[in-house]
């Protein structure tokens, strides 16, 4: 894909011009550098000071690390974002893909549906959290509203359960995202060759293994895109659970980000929070860092 | 627009501008609702009297978390407000970072010392300082009740916990929902906090949730608080969890729940369902701590405008404290004033009642900060019990549990 | 936007025709598809279902209960008291006054992300370089950066730099945390562009930019248009940064809706929460709604293949 610098014959103004490129790409290269990888380190060496309501200088060593395991609403927070995080990933691909087939069947009216699939991602979830919540409410929302038309054993109450109040938490977050992983998957389909497909029909593919062999497989891209952008999606949920569950019952619904922003700010003890972001940093290096690493080094 | 009108007069009177930009206040704070942000207009309108322009930075959420995020924002950036709402231990963080400006010239000329409680100096002021103007003084142990469903059942002001319990069976007995509660830490917190006052007196809340003595923390007393609330949990709605707490409100004021254990806020709610204290509602003490009052108290914390009190800062404190400020607000907020001296004739029937035990809670020593909203303990801590309490509401922990998890609270966040 | 979906497809006459023929088979699995289609529209809009249906009612109706019904009085009243005397401060403003704020926001910060996304991407691809593409890798790596950590340190960096409290310094922290993403829509687009066309460009004298300008460009329409989408939305939405780092008189949207909506110990009026909800959500719908319908295309010119 790349060709890099043509034969040069070394020159002021050669020069110039072949430094161009990375002059341009520079301003971006010094904001990530300071803003993203600065900070981190930042966030590293205060996980490992006594900072509390404002950053401070007092070196405690692994004492907020300590601290950090003994929470039990660390535990919590972990595991909810390991169920969180695969369910969404997963569901948001399922779905996603599903819908893109069904809308690539010629629909009447493709435009229209495809707009309704897609605007959840237009709004935030101070905007829709108190929606949400009215609806997965037993009291008000569809457990009282089927119950009203004469189910009277329905019972949907998840949000109030300990057990399945991350439930719904994943039911909110795939319903404002997969539309737009399926919008992914659906211009992945539109691009797909149309010969190679009319051709595996006339071999007599059944249309079920059409799908399996033959287009799935292709849209490999596609499904690396909608990874980035879910996997960022469900690492920073923050306004979703605070609007749906504000991390209860109890501390049922705490996730990572929840956690660290209680911590830093609501709880005055920065120096745990610091901890438990750094923790998070590792986490997902550990699963983007060898991802981005294969993807990338494929196509060079 | 405003932006453009703001650039505009700053480019055209230069000299002025930085004038202008000195004679205002800038006051970071979370009342946004009608009701109180009106209120607060008030002391706008009185400072603009004097000349002083206020900027508004309203940030809600939270009970104030929210602004107090800010607020470490804009203090990091050095663009500190000039006054900043805040609760109880969180004043005390603030003055320990040195951030907050000394107000005692201005206390010592308007004779604070004298009209402010004492229980509420413990959080003004730090280090023998006066760094913040209280602003009201909500209190936390109320008992809300429908008056047609008390009626209805023959039940009259419960005296004692046993009084209370039985009245709950009875309106549950009836077909109602005995308690109407909101399944949210801080609404949790708040009943404990009038449960473990009722259940080992005021000494026990004292050196459980200020002093924080582990022993007490781990007693068979707490232990008691916790069973009541485990009693209290059989009164409750199952669909309690993650309830605003003016929905609660709405249980009682409807008609569907009995009674409601919430701050002196929830009377706004009431008032605006356009319902009558004494005719439709009920107001009291939460049996038990009839004597005591548990607070909570707003105040503006003062930020330090290079190492002095600026006059428009001092302008604002005193306005803050002025007796018609306090009476027009808190007659809004469903409050009463923070100073001890003032004719309360013109707040309502519940107001006066809480406004004359407050007055005698300060005086017989009765006046307890109360640990749910932060003025016990600091935030740390607070939100560790908050946990604790929570998770055995819900029925994570059994109450012996309950009570060694909150020990443990106490030591990992002390 | 209900009309000819053919302009994604980007096909002409011929399949419309073909188009037409099956749309009058009426074959069951035709029939459970539209269904299945049609569950899933319910499933999208039943939460906007609830808003909307909620700004239009009177506070006592709501509060009594049914929050599914529809209204036995309609009023406007909760959307004209959110736009303009709703409470979100000391003066009863409305959510009006916040609305100018929030644009002079996510106009500069989407447009400048979008052009410095597409020189990163032309450099990326076309101007690669030893390096490049791990340095991209750890471009897309600060995407994960969550925002909550950053606030204090990009607080004292504000300050330093004068932008504290400052429409350009809001416009600056969104710029930085967009900047991944942009870059990253950008170069898988433009890894699809013919590398021939820009070496012949350069052959025939063409510099840096005037390929850029000329060749690559005014290509760039559909991903553009999902690089916009994307930031205008993410910014528009955005709580965090918008609260911490604005100053009095420059609070976006989003923080005034929060104050509407949030106030903790006030009565609250669910009606004109939902009206200016719904309100402060109308940009970004209509954003989606006007360019949604390259939105397709957009993705399916690149930033979906690799």
């Amino acid at each position: 894909m790349a060709f890099t610098e043509t034969a040069t014959r070394p020159g002021p103004v050669d020069r110039l011009r072949d430094a161009l490129p990375k002059l341009v790409l520079s301003p971006t290269v010094a904001i990530v550098a300071i803003f993203v990888y600065g900070f981190i380190v930042f966030t590293f060496y205060l996980s490992f000071t006594n900072s509390r309501i404002l950053p401070q200088f007092g070196w405690v060593g692994w004492q907020n690390y300590e601290n950090l395991f003994r929470i039990r609403a660390w535990d919590t927070a972990v595991t909810n974002l390991i169920i969180f995080g695969s369910l969404y990933i997963i569901i948001c691909c399922a779905l996603g893909l599903l819908l893109a087939i069904l809308l690539d069947q010629r629909i009447r009216a493709e435009g229209f549906i495809r707009t309704i699939y897609l605007y959840p991602m237009a709004l935030s979830f101070i905007v829709t959290g108190v929606a949400w919540k009215w609806f997965l409410d037993p009291g008000i929302g569809l457990e009282a509203v089927v119950r009203g038309w004469g189910w009277e054993s329905f019972t949907f109450g998840w949000i109030k359960d300990r057990e399945m109040a991350i439930y719904t938490i994943v039911i909110a977050a795939v319903w404002q995202t997969s539309g737009f992983v399926m919008a992914m998957f659906l211009a992945g389909l539109r691009g797909i060759d149309s010969e190679m497909m009319k051709a595996a029909q006339i071999d007599g593919a059944s249309t079920f293994a059409l799908y399996r062999r033959i287009v799935i497989p292709q849209l490999r891209p596609a499904f690396m895109s909608a990874f980035v952008v879910l996997a960022h999606m469900a690492i920073k949920s923050y306004d979703l659970v605070i609007a749906l569950t504000g991390g209860g019952p109890g501390t049922a619904t705490e996730l990572p980000a929840t956690f660290m922003y209680s911590y830093t700010f609501t709880r005055n003890q920065m120096g745990i929070g610091a901890a438990s972001a750094v923790i998070m940093l590792m986490t997902i290096a550990a699963i983007i860092v060898p991802y981005l690493w294969s993807e990338l080094r494929e196509k060079r | 627009m405003r932006i453009l009108t703001t650039t505009l007069t700053a480019a055209t009177a230069l000299a002025a501008a930085t004038c202008a930009q000195a004679a205002d206040v800038e006051v970071l704070h979370w009342w946004t609702s009608g009701g109180e942000a009106a209120a607060l207009n008030v002391l706008k309108d009185d400072l603009s009297g004097q000349g002083i322009g206020w900027q508004d930075m309203p940030v809600a959420g939270g009970g104030g978390t929210q602004a107090m995020t800010v607020l470490r924002a804009r203090v990091t950036s050095g663009n500190a407000p000039t006054a900043v709402q805040m609760l109880g231990f969180d004043i005390t963080d603030w003055a320990k970072e040195g951030a907050l400006a000394d107000l005692n010239a201005l206390a010592d000329q308007n004779k604070w010392g004298d009209v402010i409680p004492a229980a509420l100096q413990k959080f003004a002021t730090h280090d023998g300082k006066w760094v913040a103007a209280p602003v009201n003084v909500h209190s936390t142990n109320w008992v809300w009740a429908n008056k047609a469903i008390m009626d209805e059942l023959g039940i009259s002001q419960p005296q004692s916990w046993d009084e209370f319990v039985a009245a709950m069976q009875k309106a549950k007995d009836a077909g109602y929902t005995a308690l109407a509660h909101g399944g949210q830490p801080w609404q949790e917190a708040t009943i404990f906090d009038a449960v473990a006052m009722a259940a080992g007196g005021p000494e026990f809340y004292q050196k459980a949730f200020v002093e924080l003595d582990e022993d007490t923390l781990g007693s068979d007393t707490m232990k008691e608080a916790f069973d009541r609330m485990a009693t209290l949990r059989g009164f409750v709605d199952d669909n309690f969890s993650g309830r605003d707490w003016n929905l609660a409100t709405a249980m009682v004021i409807n008609g569907d729940a009995a009674f409601q254990l919430m701050g002196d806020w929830a009377k706004g709610e009431f008032l605006n369902a356009g319902k009558t204290p004494g005719q439709d509602f009920l107001c009291y003490r939460f049996p038990g701590t009839q004597q005591q009052v548990t607070f909570n108290s707003d105040q503006f914390a003062m930020f330090d405008q290079e190492g002095k009190v600026s006059d428009q800062q001092a302008a604002l404190a005193s306005a803050i404290l002025s007796p018609g400020f306090q009476i027009a607000f808190n007659k809004v907020k469903g409050s009463v004033p923070a100073r001890t001296d003032l004719d309360v004739a013109e707040l309502d029937a519940c107001g006066q009642q809480g406004y004359e035990e407050f007055k005698a809670a300060a005086a017989s020593g009765n006046l307890y900060g109360s640990f749910a909203h932060g003025h016990a303990n600091p935030a740390a801590i607070k939100n560790a019990m908050y946990d604790v309490i929570t998770a055995h509401f819900n029925g994570e922990y059994d109450s012996a549990t309950a009570v060694e998890e909150l020990v443990t609270a106490v030591q990992i966040n002390k | 936007m209900s009309t000819a979906p053919s302009v994604e497809t980007g096909a002409t006459a011929a399949p419309a025709v073909e188009n037409r023929s099956r749309l009058f088979q009426f074959s069951p699995a035709r029939i459970v598809l539209y269904a299945i289609l049609a569950i899933f529209c319910i499933y999208y809009l039943l939460p906007l279902y609830v808003m909307v249906v909620n700004s239009l009612k009177p506070l006592s109706e709501i509060t009594a209960g049914g929050m599914m019904a529809l209204p036995q009085q309609w009023t406007l009243a909760p959307w004209g008291s959110a736009w303009s005397t709703a409470q979100v401060g000391v003066e009863a403003t409305g959510l009006r006054p916040y609305f100018i704020n929030s644009i002079l926001m996510v106009v500069p910060a989407v447009a400048i992300s979008t052009l410095l996304g597409a020189l990163n991407g032309y450099v990326l691809t076309k101007w690669a370089f030893r390096g490049s593409t791990i340095l991209f890798g750890l471009l897309l790596f600060g995407c994960f950066i969550p925002f909550q950590m950053v606030l204090i340190p990009m607080a004292r960096m504000l300050g330093l730099m004068g932008l504290a409290g400052s429409v350009p310094g809001l416009v600056f922290v969104h710029l930085v945390y967009g900047i991944g993403f942009s870059t990253l829509y950008f170069r898988n687009y433009y890894a699809a562009f013919p590398t021939e066309l820009v070496r012949a460009a350069q052959i025939d004298g063409a510099g840096f930019f005037t390929i850029f300008w000329r060749i690559l460009l005014p290509s760039s329409g559909p991903i553009a248009v999902v690089c916009i989408i994307w930031q205008f939305t993410n910014i528009w939405n955005d709580f965090l940064f918008g609260a911490s780092f604005s100053d009095f008189d420059s609070q976006p949207m989003t923080v005034a809706l929060n104050n509407l909506v949030q106030s903790s110990t006030g009565v609250k009026e669910y009606n004109v929460h939902f009206a200016g909800a719904i309100m402060a959500a109308l940009p970004t719908l209509l954003v989606y709604i006007v360019a949604g319908r390259f939105f397709v295309r957009g993705l399916m010119a690149g930033s979906v293949k690799g």
